[in-house]
């Protein structure tokens, strides 16, 4: 059986590990804001902006971590005029989303023909290389899957763990997850609803545009446009699949990459020859649409999520 | 900062706020000319002149704008019940694919007939395409806003399918494009000889339709109730789940027009790229309308004049036809912000 072979091999898993990886950033980057109380729909268009930003920093001369941080910048810049616009502003956060959205794919694309006017084919940038770690990489399967990856994936996985450990064991995560649920109460103990909403929604950005980055520095190794493709789309309903919390959001984003290498391989077998490619193609957006449909009596959502704050306002 | 409610308004509040987001956002489009070595003034004339310069680019902006008049009536309803369609991009391809499908032959009927039935058709499709989501929403509680948009990634890949496919021209020397219409089935020019079809003509009339509907009719005022609060309509004794599934099958129906309207009006075929990016503009075309029917006419004629403006003016001057999105998405941002404050003032503390 053809499927056997694939779920046996070692590449499978390791091609599931790498697509879940910007999935995991930008998941997390949202699931930030939303526990906050902000929906961001600005995802999609954060995602290009930090696709493009780190890999013209690094065609550009940076080095790749600085590329990173250059992207990771470039959404947080997103995400202020998001936060700035969403939160004191209380303005939709639907329409501040999707504007956003449309604001840094545009911008992305006007910046990339200015910068590179005559090019038709987009340069290639000497990427992130896998780092296998000593020993763990050489256990069968797990090893090429989870230790034979390169250094943004294992900064995913990083990353997972660290908003885990704010979102639930520090004071900061704690009043977080409160804006989200009854900012009242948060204004109550003397603290910034305003504050903590935007600082959410930045840092989130930033997430989300180093999970954009990692699809140019990690994977295709160049910028191409529509390259995000959906992506920020599928994060949105990963949070709702894990319900808001940072290890089912990241298991989520493991199944859903498991199936997207799955198709991928499928289409090659000689059941790929019979069904048109675009029904595998179809898969993942599918895929989440089920995910959304089954996880929607369970989610808790946050109860503040998509209602402004407006102090001294009942 | 704290926001509190204006009292009274004015004029100088309700007009001259929304006046500084427009000229914010010419501000924006002469910045970023600099930022790609053109003259600022050369290229905001070169784009009105573009848009609205000559018979040609006046009947190209209309042409143009009537996709996005059925897209962004489609948006302005279904955003008045808060059901957050993003999705009229799907409708709009699966009105042309029916449209396709029936005109291409399987129905010999004059154009009395035919035309008509396409139209129906396409109504329907789109409204069957958004009634999932919707039903979803009211059954289950599914956000609409990602199913709606993960939809249209489905539907793009479902006409890719069929185009190269079963439903692909013999004749199309390989490209994924289908037969041609029927001549019966083409909408007819408004004016012999003027590059512009019925399709504008019919976006008119469902403007007005829609804006009868929302303003004299009880759906019309169920809608607006259900939209400002779902939870006092369903006191006041308003099946809210049937206006929202009312509200999907208005808004999915007008966005599989769009379909109809460009197939049977512009194109005469089905290929991929038959709408670029209709469906998503259609939203800012409702937003700068305030979801207002007929105030989509408007903002759909200044948006496709900013499209076709751009585009010709990209072929004269070294600016990217990009332009065009950055200067709508910031008029968006900028005229909701401006909206907001005619009716909110910013106090500190």
């Amino acid at each position: 059986m053809e499927i056997l072979d694939i779920l046996l091999s070692a590449s499978f898993w390791a091609a599931a590990v790498r697509i879940a990886s910007p999935l995991i950033f930008a998941t997390l980057g949202e699931l930030i804001c939303e526990r906050a109380g902000v929906l961001n729909l600005g995802i999609e268009g954060i995602m290009v902006v930090g696709a493009f930003a780190g890999w013209m920093a690094v065609y550009s001369g940076a080095d790749l971590w600085t590329g990173v941080a250059v992207a990771m910048g470039a959404g947080m810049l997103f995400g202020l005029l998001h936060a700035i616009l969403s939160v004191p502003f209380g303005l939709s956060q639907h329409v501040v989303g999707l504007g956003i959205t449309l604001l840094a794919t545009a911008s992305t694309y006007f910046a990339y023909r200015v910068s590179l006017p005559e090019v038709t084919n987009p340069p290639r940038i000497e990427a992130f290389k896998e780092l296998p770690i000593p020993i763990v990489s050489d256990i069968p399967i797990v090893g090429p899957a989870l230790f034979a990856q390169t250094p943004l994936t294992y900064l995913a996985f990083v990353a997972a763990a660290v908003v885990a450990f704010v979102l639930y064991r520090t004071p900061l995560g704690l009043a977080l997850r409160a804006v989200g649920e009854n900012p009242h109460s948060v204004e109550a103990q003397g603290l910034s609803v305003t504050g903590l909403r935007m600082g959410a929604v930045i840092v989130g950005s930033g997430l989300m545009a180093v999970g954009g980055a990692f699809l140019t520095m990690s994977a295709f190794n160049s910028f191409f446009f529509e390259m995000v493709n959906g992506r920020g789309w599928i994060c949105i309903a990963l949070v709702v699949f894990g319900a808001w919390k940072p290890g089912k959001a990241v298991l989520g984003a493991l199944l859903f990459a498991a199936f997207d290498a799955l198709q991928i391989r499928l289409q090659q077998t000689s059941l790929g020859a019979d069904i048109p490619y675009q029904i595998f193609l179809m898969m993942p957006y599918l895929l989440s649409i089920l995910a959304l449909v089954v996880m929607s009596r369970r989610a808790e959502v946050p109860a503040a999520l998509m209602v402004p704050f407006n102090r001294g306002e009942r | 900062m704290r926001l509190e409610p204006v009292a009274d308004a004015g004029w100088a509040r309700t007009l001259g706020l929304p006046a500084v987001a427009l000229g914010g956002t010419v501000l924006i489009a002469m910045a970023l000319s600099l930022v790609a070595g053109s003259n600022p003034f050369a290229v905001l004339g070169l784009i009105v002149k573009g848009a609205v310069g000559s018979k040609f680019a006046l009947l190209e902006t209309l042409n143009r704008a009537t996709p996005l008049i059925f897209t962004g009536l489609a948006v302005a309803v279904a955003f008045r019940a808060k059901l957050w369609n993003i999705g009229a991009e799907a409708q709009l391809y699966m009105g042309a694919l029916l449209v396709v499908v029936l005109g291409t032959g399987l129905l010999p009927l004059p154009s009395a007939l035919l035309i008509p039935i396409l139209m129906g058709t396409a109504i329907v499709g789109g409204a069957m395409l958004l009634l999932g989501p919707a039903w979803l929403k009211t059954r289950l509680g599914v956000d609409e806003v990602v199913t709606t948009l993960l939809l249209n990634f489905v539907m793009i890949l479902f006409v890719s399918l069929l185009l190269e496919g079963p439903m692909k021209d013999p004749m199309g020397m390989g490209w994924p494009k289908s037969e041609r219409l029927l001549a019966e089935a083409r909408l007819p020019r408004i004016v012999d000889g003027l590059r512009l079809h019925w399709g504008f003509g019919l976006a008119l009339i469902c403007a007005l339709l829609v804006w009868v509907m929302q303003t004299r009719t009880t759906l019309g005022y169920e809608i607006r109730a259900v939209g400002l609060n779902r939870r006092a309509a369903s006191f006041a004794g308003i099946p809210v789940t049937g206006v929202v599934i009312k509200t999907a099958l208005i808004s999915g129906g007008l966005a599989g027009l769009a379909g109809f309207s460009e197939v049977a009006g512009l194109k005469g075929s089905l290929t991929l790229d038959l709408s670029p990016g209709f469906g998503y503009t259609g939203i800012i075309v409702a937003m700068l309308a305030l979801l207002n029917p007929l105030g989509v006419v408007v903002s759909a004629l200044f948006v496709a004049g900013i499209f076709v403006g751009a585009d010709s003016m990209s072929r004269a001057a070294a600016v990217p036809t990009y332009i065009a999105d950055i200067l709508l998405a910031s008029a968006l941002l900028l005229m909701v912000l401006a909206i907001m404050l005619t009716r909110f003032r910013v106090v500190r503390g």
